[in-house]
């Protein structure tokens, strides 16, 4: 009878995991800015205009060195043609070369930043999709926050890198033209970069980190996917992710392994090198594999990744809080035994105080714990364990209602009024202190919920909703039970 | 049954200097409280931080544990026993609150385990970041101040109806505030001070009802935040809820009793307003008493029964129930003849 079936549960009663990353969205504009510097460079050599260097900034500036005059007359009309929103902070001539420095004003930035926000949540719903999780929820929390609730998830660690991998991949060259002890020195020939490949063997739990010399340009990413699967590799028997590129990467593709045949490529994930494999031959039809001695689980974890797509820039997990599923049944049986033990003690409390008069109001009691059942149902809202110290709490509350109208009505009955005009009298004195005491108590709560998240905001919801019902059942019900008692049944004292 | 006789007729009036020192005292002590430990002991969701509860299959030392843990680079941490003894669980808490990415919970799970010997499981992890909790204090406060500042322009109201004053002056209030805190004020300073100019508010526009409410409501407030501090509770989030709770509790009382004395004033208009006061009171002493015994009934079986996490917010309760009945008789009723009488001089 108790339809916990249709009342959402909060995590700490069902058990599960809440999330709030942030999305780095400076990065965001930082990545966008690299891009377009790239981008104004290739048009500079198309356009054949002379510069003397054209470089990211101070993070989310560009500047651009041009020796001489009609350079920059050209240099503006491209700017004007193909680079509109840029914005040029300041421009110094010094011997003849003009230095100009540009950025992108704040309206572009701050919608660079909001559609950041918005791809990371769609990617990241992605994933949690492919993951399978049962009535997660992911929402948009405030300009740059995701909240995300899991519940009834067991494995969290693996969740949580899912969800939180930028999983950028790129394809870079290994440089083979320089000596890579010297670039670990210190002297890292420019253009290159070195990153490490990192391994942890699974006996001894340590991690060995090897390092590459790579070229720093990025040939290929993983924009360009539309597939990412987990095969087996019948050899060795080991799972491994074939990988498709569309059209136009593919063609990158085919151009990239025809030109450096015998050379490694370095399969690049998040600025770690997954593997390096030589390129035997031009490669058309855009497949590829990625192998790195997987288990079957991160293989898959790796393709989901791979599929949903990168995120546009890094997030960072501001919050979490995780309930084991075991805590959850707990709470809710120490919550129930409370509410149970509680209301039997008021119930009792009642009868033995107001006697027969206490007996209508606790059914009226029963009533509401019923009506709160129902409206949580009803309005879809989740009930957490503060939420059932809520409904306590007005078993305590509802009981008061009835006390001023039961004293009012035994003041009346003092005073030597008949058993109907006591209670009329009793409910119209009280009704108004009923009222104004409740509605403050609803003040306070209604604060509550606008303020509180999670747990909390399910207390404020249930003890809204104790207020409400008991009003009703105060006010409504229970004067109707004592109509119906002194006019069909005619009684003549007041059991109170 | 009844436990008031109905014609009681305690002498309220007379003991109302004892109250007011007893008062005194008490929101003394808790500033002092607070004062020396710097503040309330703000739980990790108020200064962020990462908390474990784990639970040991088999009976270990505190010893152990602690030396299971130094294994692990936790930073600045605790260990305490969480609940029933015979539970077998511990609240490990530390300051860090960058590492729950990175496994950091199988590391502690291992880590105690070699080190007691006992399955470890590990029930609840709780992890913020220290912008979150910051966040989270101040929308507290905020969240408190304006709880107070609606209930001033109810009662104001409906006692004194005085809505448009009240309404305006609340309006200004939570304008002036919400604009003060743009800048980088110090936003537990601000809401005192917003406070402190609308009691002051109070005074100048005689709303002696909503005064006579709201102190006593920052008086229940402030005393148990005082204990918790005295105590050396945890302040976390469902504190928060307990206080608003109690806010809203402390205020139901009072209004009963105000309530009785707006209808004592019409029907006694000759009397002095003392007689009426303490009238009142005893004549809603019956309610009083009755309500907070069953809401009590109520809460003491949260807190035996309730479990660990339940326990401390029902704590709070408890201490709200007593005090909101206390100040609703001994603190809100004589604030109201003060401004009466200030208003005669």
């Amino acid at each position: 009878m108790w339809p916990h079936k249709k009342i959402n549960l909060g995590l700490d009663l069902q058990g599960g995991m809440h999330l709030v990353l942030e999305v780095d969205t400076i990065k965001a504009v930082e990545s966008t800015i690299e891009r377009i510097t790239h981008e104004l460079r290739g048009f500079l050599k198309k356009e054949r205009i002379r510069h003397l260097g054209i470089n990211r900034v101070e993070d989310t500036k560009i500047l651009l060195i041009i020796p001489d005059n009609d350079q920059i007359e050209k240099f503006d009309t491209l700017l004007d043609k193909e680079f509109k929103d840029l914005r040029i902070l300041s421009r110094s001539t010094e011997d003849g070369n003009q230095t100009i420095l540009m950025d992108l004003p704040g309206k572009e930035t701050d919608l660079i930043q909001k559609l950041a926000t918005e791809q990371a949540l769609e990617t990241i719903r992605n994933r949690i999709d492919q993951f399978g999780v049962s009535e997660p929820d992911i929402r948009l929390q405030g300009e740059r926050r995701i909240l995300i609730q899991l519940p009834g998830i067991k494995d969290t660690q693996r969740a949580k890198e899912l969800i939180g991998k930028t999983a950028l991949l790129e394809f870079k060259l290994v440089d083979e033209t320089h000596n890579i002890n010297d670039a670990l020195k210190g002297n890292t020939p420019p253009g290159s970069e070195i990153l490490y490949h990192v391994a942890e063997d699974p006996e001894t739990r340590r991690v060995r980190k090897t390092p590459y010399l790579l070229k720093r340009r990025t040939l290929l990413t993983g924009a360009y996917l539309t597939e990412a699967r987990v095969e087996i590799d019948s050899q060795f028997n080991e799972p491994y992710v074939s990988i498709k590129f569309d059209k136009k990467g593919g063609r990158i593709f085919e151009r990239i392994t025809g030109e450096n045949v015998k050379k490694r490529l370095a399969i690049v994930l998040d600025n770690k090198v997954y593997s390096a494999p030589v390129i035997q031959e031009k490669i058309a039809g855009g497949e590829a594999r990625i192998t790195g001695n997987f288990t079957t689980e991160e293989a898959r974890d790796l393709a989901i990744i791979l599929r949903a797509g990168a995120l546009p820039a890094p997030v960072q997990i501001l919050e979490e809080r995780t309930v084991g599923p075991s805590l959850g049944a707990d709470s809710i049986h120490k919550g129930l035994v409370s509410m149970i033990i509680g209301g039997i003690l008021v119930v009792l409390f009642m009868i033995i105080y107001y006697k027969g008069s206490g007996l209508i109001a606790d059914i009226a009691l029963i009533l509401n714990i019923l009506l709160i059942a129902g409206g949580l149902a009803a309005l879809q809202a989740t009930l957490t364990l503060p939420g059932i110290a809520g409904i306590i709490l007005t078993i305590g509350m509802a009981v008061d209602a009835n006390v001023l109208i039961f004293e009012r009505i035994r003041e009346e009955v003092g005073i030597g009024k008949t058993p109907y005009a006591a209670v009329d009298a009793g409910y119209n004195r009280a009704t108004l202190t009923i009222l104004d005491a409740n509605i403050t108590t609803l003040i306070a709560a209604l604060v509550l919920f606008q303020f509180g998240t999670g747990p909390v905001k399910g207390f404020a919801v249930t003890l809204s909703l104790g207020v409400l019902s008991s009003l009703f059942t105060a006010l409504f019900l229970t004067r109707i039970i004592f109509d119906y008692l002194l006019r069909y049944r005619k009684i003549k004292t007041l059991s109170i | 049954m009844r436990f008031i006789k109905s014609d009681i007729n305690i002498d309220f009036f007379s003991k109302r200097k004892t109250a007011f020192g007893i008062s005194v005292v008490l929101i003394l002590i808790s500033i002092v409280s607070l004062v020396i430990h710097k503040g309330p002991r703000y739980g990790i969701d108020f200064v962020g931080g990462t908390l474990i509860q784990v639970k040991f299959l088999s009976p270990s030392s505190l010893t152990e544990i602690k030396s299971g843990l130094s294994t692990v680079d936790l930073g600045k941490s605790s260990v305490q026993l969480f609940g029933d003894p015979k539970d077998n669980e511990y609240l490990i808490r530390t300051d860090k609150s960058a590492m729950t990415g990175k496994g950091f919970s199988s590391q502690v799970k291992t880590a105690l385990e070699s080190a007691t010997g006992s399955a470890v499981e590990i029930r609840r992890v709780e992890m913020v970041g220290p912008q979150v909790g910051k966040d989270l204090r101040e929308k507290a406060l905020f969240a408190m101040f304006y709880a107070l500042l609606f209930i001033t322009v109810y009662i104001s109201g409906r006692f004194e109806l005085k809505w448009i004053l009240s309404g305006v002056m609340a309006g200004t209030l939570i304008g002036a505030v919400s604009f003060l805190s743009i800048f980088k004020v110090s936003i537990p300073f601000l809401i005192i001070a917003a406070l402190i100019v609308t009691l002051v508010f109070f005074w100048f526009l005689k709303l002696k009802y909503a005064m006579g409410a709201i102190v006593a409501l920052i008086h229940d407030v402030t005393i148990t935040v005082g204990i918790f501090s005295i105590l050396d509770k945890e302040f976390t989030l469902p504190l928060i809820a307990a206080l608003l709770t109690i806010i809203g509790y402390s205020l139901n009382d009072t209004i009963i009793v105000f309530d009785r004395i707006r209808e004592n004033l019409r029907k006694h208009q000759k009397n002095p307003l003392e007689i009426i006061v303490n009238r009142s009171i005893n004549e809603t002493l019956s309610r009083t008493i009755l309500t907070s015994l069953t809401t009590l009934v109520v809460v003491v079986s949260l807190f035996v029964l309730g479990g660990g996490i339940i326990h401390d917010f029902a704590f709070a309760m408890i201490i709200g129930v007593l005090i909101g009945t206390y100040s609703s008789i001994f603190v809100a009723s004589p604030i109201i003849l003060v401004l009466q009488e200030g208003r005669k001089k």
